[in-house]
């Protein structure tokens, strides 16, 4: 019983190292091609990409070890290699699970550009509007970021208000009947751009080529 | 599964099991996890039937080949490792395929692993047949599952989003019947199938009784 329980965990086991092994390389390669898609298309017209780390003090490439408390982001450069824009994940949590969003950020209008959907479980064709809603996507035209006179926070925080009540530019107008999710996006923003922008705005000569 | 005195089923006889007589989503009623999760769309339907096909005919392939060692006391946990191994190396390979479809089937992949009809499927037919008649009986069984699957998936896709394959078929004009994707949605278009396939059993049975 020992031996034929023992032949048959062995094999099982080279089995699945044999499979993910194999694996391996085109899993990585498929979610790379995927977060590259991911960027380019919140920032149209961008050609390349490179991440970094922002952290309080300074800005690292990827590949250098990572400061403590640091958020990543990605630098996007048109064809000519000049500096198209930056684009960052935010997460917050919605109606049913977390969702991830990802938002590019424009250093020259100092305001967010675009935006995208990450991974998200909410309600199908209620919360996934986020993704195709026409008239929520037009809030990421021009998000305004502008920070503060301390140069240490957003001059106003992003906030997701009630469908159409929407004033100012630092406001997301919700979509009806999906507000949780719409606010989701918001918080999710939000949080990330308070920590990223004052971080990046001191050091955005780095990575301009 | 067929009960002791019955006559050797033929090969076709064994194949078609699984797809018409024992279909395991219309007749038999098992794996209905998957089968409400993840039909909201046609593709996926699909790829969860094919990914559960081929871990029915690889366990069902190495339960038969090892059926005469394995002692009596511990089938049942070799063949969860057989099944659990499958799954897992299945699991890599849609990552490695497409990263969309791997995200949209999420945690069910994984869950094949306690899908009744593949450890059905081992203890009741693999453990007890040769390598090629289990193999062929799986083959079946898993198609058989892929079209439930599918006529679940296709229907909740036309319906709750207007669409198949993610092609539009009614234009913009159309508004989809959403609820058909929520859960409520995956057990109306299983009800109604099953309705369907009741009353076409019943239909023959009378046929026959008439007739005979």
């Amino acid at each position: 019983m020992l031996l034929t329980l023992g032949l048959v965990s062995t094999l099982c086991g080279i089995l699945i190292v044999t499979a993910y092994e194999g694996t391996l390389e085109a899993v990585t390669a498929n979610k790379r091609i995927a977060l590259e898609r991911a960027v380019l298309k919140v920032l149209p017209g961008a050609a390349s990409m490179r991440a970094y780390h922002a952290s309080a003090t300074e800005l690292t490439a990827e590949g250098s070890p990572v400061p403590e408390g640091a958020v990543k982001f990605y630098a996007a450069f048109d064809a000519k290699g000049k500096l198209k824009g930056v684009a960052a994940e935010g997460a917050a949590s919605g109606y049913a699970d977390i969702v991830r969003v990802l938002y590019a950020w424009d250093p020259e209008k100092q305001a967010i550009i675009g935006f995208g959907v990450v991974s998200h479980r909410e309600t199908p064709g209620i919360g996934d509007k986020i993704i195709t809603d026409p008239h929520f996507l037009k809030n990421f035209a021009a998000l305004d970021t502008r920070l503060d006179a301390n140069g240490k926070a957003l001059a106003q925080p992003i906030k997701t208000v009630k469908h159409g009540t929407k004033v100012n530019a630092w406001e997301i107008d919700a979509i009806s009947g999906a507000t949780v999710t719409s606010k989701a996006v918001g918080r999710g923003i939000n949080n990330s751009a308070q920590q990223l922008i004052p971080w990046l705005v001191p050091h955005l000569q780095e990575i301009r080529p | 599964m067929s009960p002791p005195g019955q006559l050797e089923l033929t090969r076709m006889e064994e194949f078609m099991e699984g797809i018409w007589r024992q279909n395991p989503t219309f007749v038999m009623v098992l794996g209905m996890c998957p089968a409400l999760a993840v039909t909201i769309s046609a593709v996926n339907a699909l790829s969860m039937g094919i990914a559960t096909t081929v871990v029915l005919i690889f366990s069902a392939l190495l339960v038969s080949l090892i059926r005469n060692f394995v002692p009596k006391e511990v089938r049942i946990a070799t063949y969860i490792l057989i099944i659990a191994t499958f799954v897992t190396v299945i699991d890599y390979v849609i990552a490695a395929i497409s990263l969309e479809i791997y995200e949209a089937l999420g945690a069910f992949i994984q869950l094949i692993v306690v899908n009744c009809i593949i450890l059905g499927r081992a203890e009741a037919h693999a453990s007890k047949n040769p390598p090629l008649r289990a193999v062929i009986n799986a083959l079946g069984m898993g198609i058989g599952f892929t079209i439930g699957l599918f006529s679940l998936g296709a229907v909740r896709e036309i319906l709750g989003a207007g669409k198949l394959f993610g092609v539009s078929l009614f234009g913009p004009d159309f508004q989809p019947w959403v609820v058909m994707l929520l859960p409520p949605g995956g057990f109306f278009v299983l009800g109604s199938w099953l309705l369907l396939f009741s009353w076409m059993r019943a239909r023959k049975t009378a046929g026959e009784t008439a007739h005979g």
